[in-house]
């Protein structure tokens, strides 16, 4: 299949199911642009892959898991963070990325999204926002802006929209941040961070939707649409969330916006359970030998 | 001798374009010719200003391009081999 | 294998069905549980989160059924022996993700402690009205096995039951209690950890390069792998073919969906059972499981009493229904009583099975209560008439 004679490797190639390839997304779609990023993330991190799960429920961001050469979940619709908690407390030595998009993870996921938060449980999420639902042809996501054209706002939406970043961070995320699909370092250089920290992890991906978002709300294409993040991003590392919020053509702020400590899930009920029961706590992970050999 | 190199998989390209954009030394441009599936896949206009940083390949999303760096030691072979020098 | 001890309470109990159900679990081997709370099911996960820092394992309250029915499936791929427990509502929550389970071949135990319905209903009071929702109430093409316990004894036993054909089949399996089973206290004898059989996981020994996570050698159940085992495997909701890639097109739904179906059906022989009593002589045969067969045994031996050749076909496994035992009875019986906390669901299937060479005389009730014997001999003095 390739149509070049040497014998270098495409450095993302290790991480992919190649005998699934070409994959089903867009021309222009950024999420094949984010999973670049992720296969970055992992080589500098020195991840090891036999302990990393990945998780995702239903989209075209969930679709990640059936491209990536990794135990990969591919669940339902908004569920995918309630199965990631379910794999890491039966295996806390896994390592469980959540790989969703906004519609999978705010909407229908939204309660299980502030929970998993809330409880701090060691997971990494990665949010690809495209502001819209693709997959089932263009409706309104929690996440898109006001005014934007959709099909199921046909005159224009009038919803004030999530700000995401603003909404984990107050449910307990103890890493958030959003970058854009051009920012193609940063969001490496974000998902390695993630994974040296305990706790919930959340990364935004603005990325573009060229054949549903953008040609609806006549932005242009895919590139356009990259022309535009890098023009109106802005770093703003630290930034409070509650000024990051998103417009139909406004600034889009970028950077890593919290980045702090507190016990995770695990660590929390260890220490409780020691308090407690002292000597009697039996420490056992559930996925204990349930088979032969 | 350019220090990196363009790998390009004709066949996955879309033709979104990402590639040419953001070469930060402007090595690519959409050619002129077509995939199996109609579009113009890029191709290397200025070799001699790859640096191999791979931005081609971080950026695009079809996974049909990557740069890696030259391996001087390596193409200097390949060179000499090319040229017939003997063994 | 064995029982693995450090989860088997031996000794002599006096304990309700709920929490023999939840002592079941843990000695089926069991270590992971999501719960939701939901009366008449909540003491079973109470019980759970109270024994399993003692034990090993981990127990966690979702935020909502959806959260729970799924997160114990992320503990089941993640290695462990897993279940969850609810009643009506919470059971409707759960659909989606009993489907799931189904379709990705995940081995579970959904436990539901039957309640008065629909809808809020009767939260405190007995009904068996999810007998076919057990068997329908998700989307698409699937089967599963249902047990039926009458007794915190049975709770125990067959909860270990219901592990053991879960990880043989790898099917979610429902296990339809009742409020009055789950809260009627008796004693329970659990025996050393030596004397209970348990399945273990169907996991797989080849290699990484040779395993196929959907592939079958002939048996119709493919071999699990766990997560961070370096298997890199893909588990999807979407028709898949054997490498676990979505695949959607109409032979290969074809092919799994069927499979999926006949990996039960054609072991219905073996995973049905039931409990009879004085058939070889009968005319009518009383057909029940749950409570209601507590009641139905004094209905039938009431009719004894009264030389009306009466006999008892308890369900114990509900889903696959006993189509062959009907059709046996069928030919040779004049008429089926079948009492139910519901108004008619299970007697749909003895009529189906018994294809009109039987009578079917239904004993509905709409719950809240169980039926009184006379209401059950009335039956049976009727259909003895017929």
């Amino acid at each position: 299949m390739l149509n070049v004679l040497d014998e270098t490797v495409n450095p993302v190639e290790p991480f992919l199911r190649t005998d699934r390839m070409p994959h089903i997304w867009c021309p222009g779609c950024g999420i094949g642009t984010t999973v670049n990023s992720f296969a970055r993330a992992l080589i500098d991190s020195k991840i090891d892959l036999e302990s990393l799960a990945l998780v995702s429920g239903i989209g075209c961001t969930g679709r990640v898991a059936g491209y990536v050469k990794l135990d990969s979940f591919h669940t339902t619709h908004g569920r995918a963070i309630p199965f990631a908690t379910g794999l890491k407390l039966a295996n806390p030595k896994l390592n469980v990325v959540v790989y969703s998009g906004d519609g999978d993870l705010s909407a229908i996921g939204g309660n299980h999204l502030i929970h998993a938060a809330r409880r701090n449980i060691d997971l990494k999420v990665i949010c690809v926002n495209n502001l819209i639902y693709a997959m089932t042809g263009g409706q309104t996501a929690p996440t898109t802006p006001g005014h934007a054209t959709t099909s199921t706002n046909p005159y224009g939406t009038f919803e004030p929209a999530f700000n995401l970043p603003h909404l984990v961070e107050a449910a307990g995320a103890v890493y958030v941040a959003r970058w854009t699909t051009f920012h193609v370092r940063q969001l490496a250089r974000a998902i390695s961070e993630a994974f040296q920290k305990k706790g919930f992890s959340f990364i935004e991906v603005i990325s573009p939707c060229p054949t549903l978002y953008q040609r609806r709300n006549k932005m242009g294409d895919g590139l356009d649409t990259m022309k535009y993040y890098k023009e109106k991003s802005k770093v703003k590392n630290g930034a409070p969330t509650g000024e990051v919020g998103l417009t139909l053509n406004g600034e889009i702020a970028v950077g890593k916006f919290v980045d702090r400590d507190r016990p995770d899930y695990q660590t929390m009920m260890r220490a409780q359970y020691v308090e407690s029961l002292g000597e009697r706590y039996v420490e056992e992970p559930a996925a204990e030998c349930c088979y032969e050999g | 001798m350019a220090k990196g190199r363009v790998s390009i998989v004709v066949e996955r390209c879309k033709a979104c374009g990402f590639c040419v954009e953001f070469c930060p030394t402007h090595v690519l441009a959409l050619s002129s010719a077509f995939n199996s599936k109609g579009y113009h896949p890029p191709h290397v206009v200025h070799p001699e200003k790859c640096s191999g940083c791979d931005l081609c390949g971080m950026y695009c999303p079809d996974f049909a391009i990557y740069g890696t760096k030259a391996d001087l030691k390596s193409e200097a072979a390949k060179a000499e081999k090319a040229s017939g020098g003997a063994k | 294998m064995k029982a693995d001890p450090h989860g088997v309470l031996t000794g002599t109990h006096f304990i309700d069905g709920d929490h023999a159900c939840c002592e079941g679990a843990l000695a089926a081997g069991a270590r992971f549980a999501a719960g939701y709370p939901i009366t008449p099911s909540t003491e079973v996960v109470e019980r759970f989160a109270a024994r399993v820092p003692l034990v090993g394992g981990c127990f966690i309250q979702m935020e909502d059924e959806l959260a729970a029915s799924i997160a114990l499936q992320g503990g089941v791929w993640g290695g462990a022996k897993a279940f969850t427990v609810t009643s009506g509502p919470g059971f409707s929550l759960m659909m989606e993700h009993i489907g799931y389970a189904a379709m990705t071949e995940t081995p579970c135990v959904f436990v539901d402690v039957q309640r008065g319905g629909p809808s809020t209903g009767l939260p405190t009071l007995p009904a068996q009205a999810d007998m076919m929702q057990a068997r329908w109430g998700s989307h698409g093409d699937y089967e599963i096995i249902a047990l039926c316990p009458n007794s915190p004894q049975e709770c125990f036993d067959l909860t270990i039951k219901a592990f053991n054909l879960a990880e043989e089949f790898r099917v979610p399996v429902m296990f339809m209690m009742d409020e009055v089973v789950g809260h009627m206290t008796e004693k329970v004898i659990i025996p050393p950890a030596e004397q209970i059989e348990v399945v273990p996981r169907k996991h797989t020994r080849k290699s990484i390069e040779d395993y196929l996570p959907y592939g079958t050698n002939g048996d119709m159940v493919p071999e699990m792998a766990h997560a961070g085992e370096g298997y890199k495997f893909h588990v999807t909701g979407l028709t898949h073919d054997e490498r676990g890639y979505p695949n959607m097109t109409p032979q290969t739904q074809d092919k799994l969906v069927k499979r999926l179906q006949n990996k039960i059906r054609n072991a219905a022989d073996r995973i049905c059972l039931f409990e009879e009593d004085r058939l070889q002589d009968a005319d009518v045969v009383v057909v029940s499981y749950g409570i209601t067969s507590r009641v139905a045994q004094r209905a039938i031996d009431l009719a004894r009493e009264r030389n009306l050749k009466v006999g008892k076909l308890r369900l114990i496994t509900a889903w696959p229904f006993p189509d062959k035992k009907i059709v046996e009875l069928a030919a040779r019986v004049k008429a089926f009583v079948v009492p139910e906390l519901n108004l008619g669901q299970m007697v749909r299937e003895v009529e189906r099975a018994a294809s009109g060479k039987a009578r079917t005389f239904a004993v509905p009730h709409a719950g809240g209560g169980v039926h009184k014997p006379e209401e059950i001999l009335n039956a049976i003095v009727e259909a003895s008439r017929c």
